[in-house]
C-alpha cells in the first residue's frame, strides 16, 4: 500500500511517466500517438495484443471503422481484456468508432459490444461523406480556449444514462461525455492541431493512477 | 486548403490499417463488410473480368451503387474513367463516400484528368511514380494508390511502384532547396509539393497498395513496404473461398510485422485468382500506363 501510495504520488506530481497505449487494429492511430508524444511525461504505445494492455495506465480507441475494429477486437480476444481495464478503474477514451465500440446500444443493431458506456448511440447519424463538418466550440470543461471540433461520418448520442456527464451538446444533439473513467467524443480532437483534449485525458489518468 | 479537402485527406485517414475491397453485387458487399472491410469499392466487374471480357468498361449502374449504399454501413466508393467528370458528377450527386478516378476502367480523356478541386467529394487515384502521385494531389485527389497491374494478381507491379515511390520521396528529402526546382521540372510535379516532399519526407495524403493483391502475405508485403492500408480488387471475389480469404487479408494487414499471425491466417484459404503473366500483356492491355 505504501509504494503505490508513492507511485501515485510521483504520478500526481509529474515524476514518473503514465503509458497511455492506443488500440492499434485500424484507423487513425498514428494521429493519437503524435498528439500524446506532445505531452510530457506520457509514454505512449501501440497496443496490438492484449496482454500488452497490463502496463498501461489509459487506452485510446481511435477512430477508424467500427464494423471492422469491433470484428479484429473479438477475434483477438480484446473484449474480456478491455472490460477488465475498466474494472480497474484505468481509463479509457474513445474517439468517433471508438465511442460506437464503447457504448451500451447502438440505434438499429444489436451487433456485440464492449458495452462500457451507459449511452445509446446513431452511427453515421449526419449522412456519407458530403455530410462531414467541422464545426468551432468551447468545451468548459476540457479548456476555456476555442476547439475545432472534426465530424467524420459521425455518429451522436442519442441517450445517455444517470451516471453520465455531457461535456459537449448543440442543440440538443450530445457529441462528448464522460463517466469516472471514460471519456467518449463524437469528434476527432486528433484531427487538429491543438493537444487540449489530449492533455485532458492524460490528466484524468493520472488523476486515476495507483 | 479548403475545408472541404481537409476532411476529405481525414477520411482517408480513418480507413488507414484497413482493407478495401472491390464488390460487384449488395450480397458481395455484406460479405466484405462481414469480413472487416474498412469501405467497398462498387463496381460492375472486378478487373480480372473486365480483362477477361475486353470492351469498353464505365461507370457502374447508379442502381447497383445505391443499392450497395443501402446494404452497408461501411463507406462505399465507386470508379470513374480517367478524365470523365460528368461519371463523378453522377456518383457525387449519389452522395457516395469516395470516387476512385481509375484506369481499370477504359479512359474518357487522353490527356487530362478529372479537375478534383471542383467537386466536394474525395477522390482517390492511382500512381506508378511519385511526379504522378504529385499531379493527381495537385488536381485534387485527397488520397493517392499504388496503381499495380490490376486483374492480374501479380503484386510484382505494385511493390515497383511502391518502391518508385519511396525512393524518390527519400532522394528528395537529400536535396538542397536549390535543387527543388529543377526536381520539380524533371518529375513534372507541382513545385509547392515537391517543396512539401522535402520537408516532411512523406505525401501530404494517405497512400494504399492496389493491382495485383491476392493474399495475406502479399497485403502484409505492402504494408510493410511503408503503405497505410490496401484495395483488394479480383483477389477476393474470384477466388476459392472470399469470405475467408477476405478476413484472412484484414487480419494480415492489421498485423502485417507478425509472421505468425500471418500463416495462421493463410492456412486452409482455397484456391487463391488463378493470375496472369503480366510478361504476356501487350502495352495496350497493361492498365497501369493509362493516366497522364
Amino acid at each position: 500500500m505504501g509504494l503505490q501510495m508513492l507511485k501515485k504520488w510521483l504520478i500526481g506530481a509529474g515524476k514518473m511517466k503514465v503509458k497511455v497505449g492506443v488500440l492499434a487494429l485500424q484507423g487513425g492511430v498514428t494521429e493519437h500517438l503524435n498528439h500524446l508524444n506532445q505531452i510530457e511525461n506520457v509514454q505512449v504505445a501501440p497496443v496490438k495484443k492484449p496482454e500488452q494492455l497490463n502496463d498501461c495506465n489509459g487506452l485510446i480507441i481511435p477512430g477508424g471503422e467500427s464494423t471492422t475494429m469491433r470484428k479484429l477486437i473479438k477475434h483477438y480476444n480484446f473484449t474480456e481484456a478491455i472490460k477488465a481495464f475498466d474494472q480497474q478503474q484505468k481509463v479509457i477514451w474513445g474517439s468517433c468508432a471508438g465511442l460506437i465500440l464503447l457504448a451500451a446500444e447502438i440505434e438499429g443493431e444489436n451487433n456485440e459490444q464492449l458495452a462500457l458506456l451507459n449511452i445509446k448511440v446513431k452511427r453515421n447519424a449526419f449522412g456519407s461523406q458530403l455530410d462531414s463538418f467541422i464545426d468551432k466550440a468551447v468545451i468548459p470543461k476540457v479548456s476555456d480556449s476555442v476547439q475545432e471540433l472534426v465530424f467524420i461520418r459521425a455518429p451522436l448520442i442519442t441517450e445517455v444514462g444517470q451516471d453520465i456527464d455531457i461535456l459537449y451538446q448543440k442543440e440538443g444533439q450530445i457529441a462528448a461525455v464522460e463517466n469516472k473513467n471514460i471519456i467518449a467524443t463524437a469528434f476527432h480532437p486528433e484531427l487538429t492541431k491543438s493537444t487540449i483534449f489530449h492533455q485532458y485525458f492524460v490528466e484524468k489518468v493520472k488523476s486515476l493512477s495507483n | 486548403m479548403s475545408e472541404k479537402y481537409r476532411l476529405n485527406k481525414n477520411l482517408a485517414q480513418m480507413l488507414k490499417g484497413g482493407v478495401i475491397m472491390d464488390v460487384t453485387t449488395a450480397e458481395e458487399a455484406k460479405i466484405a463488410e462481414e469480413a472487416g472491410a474498412v469501405a467497398v469499392m462498387a463496381l460492375e466487374k472486378v478487373p480480372a473480368d473486365i480483362r477477361k471480357d475486353g470492351g469498353i468498361a464505365r461507370m457502374s449502374d447508379p442502381k447497383m451503387i445505391k443499392k450497395i449504399v443501402a446494404t452497408v454501413s461501411i463507406p462505399v466508393m465507386a470508379k470513374v474513367r480517367i478524365g470523365h467528370f460528368v461519371e463523378a458528377q453522377i456518383l457525387e450527386s449519389l452522395k457516395i463516400d469516395y470516387i476512385d478516378e481509375s484506369e481499370v476502367l477504359t479512359p474518357a480523356d487522353e490527356a487530362f484528368h478529372i479537375d478534383k478541386r471542383k467537386f466536394e467529394i474525395p477522390f482517390v487515384c492511382g500512381a506508378t511514380n511519385l511526379g504522378e502521385a504529385l499531379r493527381r494531389i495537385g488536381e485534387g485527389a485527397a488520397m493517392i494508390r499504388t496503381k499495380g497491374e490490376a486483374g492480374t494478381g501479380n503484386v510484382v507491379e505494385a511493390v515497383r511502384h511502391m518502391r518508385k515511390i519511396n525512393s524518390q520521396i527519400n532522394n528528395l528529402t537529400t536535396l538542397g532547396s536549390e535543387e527543388l526546382m529543377t526536381a520539380a521540372k524533371e518529375m513534372q510535379a507541382p513545385f509547392e509539393l515537391v517543396e512539401y516532399i522535402a520537408e516532411h519526407g512523406k505525401l501530404p495524403v494517405v497512400n494504399f497498395a492496389a493491382g495485383g493483391i491476392a493474399t495475406p502475405a502479399d497485403a502484409a508485403l505492402m504494408m510493410q513496404l511503408g503503405c497505410d492500408g490496401v484495395f483488394v480488387g479480383s483477389g477476393i471475389f474470384r477466388s476459392g473461398n472470399p469470405a475467408k480469404r477476405a478476413a484472412a487479408i484484414v487480419r494480415a494487414t492489421t498485423h502485417y510485422q507478425d509472421p505468425q499471425i500471418i500463416a495462421e491466417v493463410s492456412e486452409d484459404l482455397g484456391k487463391a485468382m488463378s493470375g496472369i503473366d503480366i510478361n504476356g500483356l501487350t502495352d495496350a492491355e497493361k492498365m497501369a500506363d493509362r493516366g497522364w
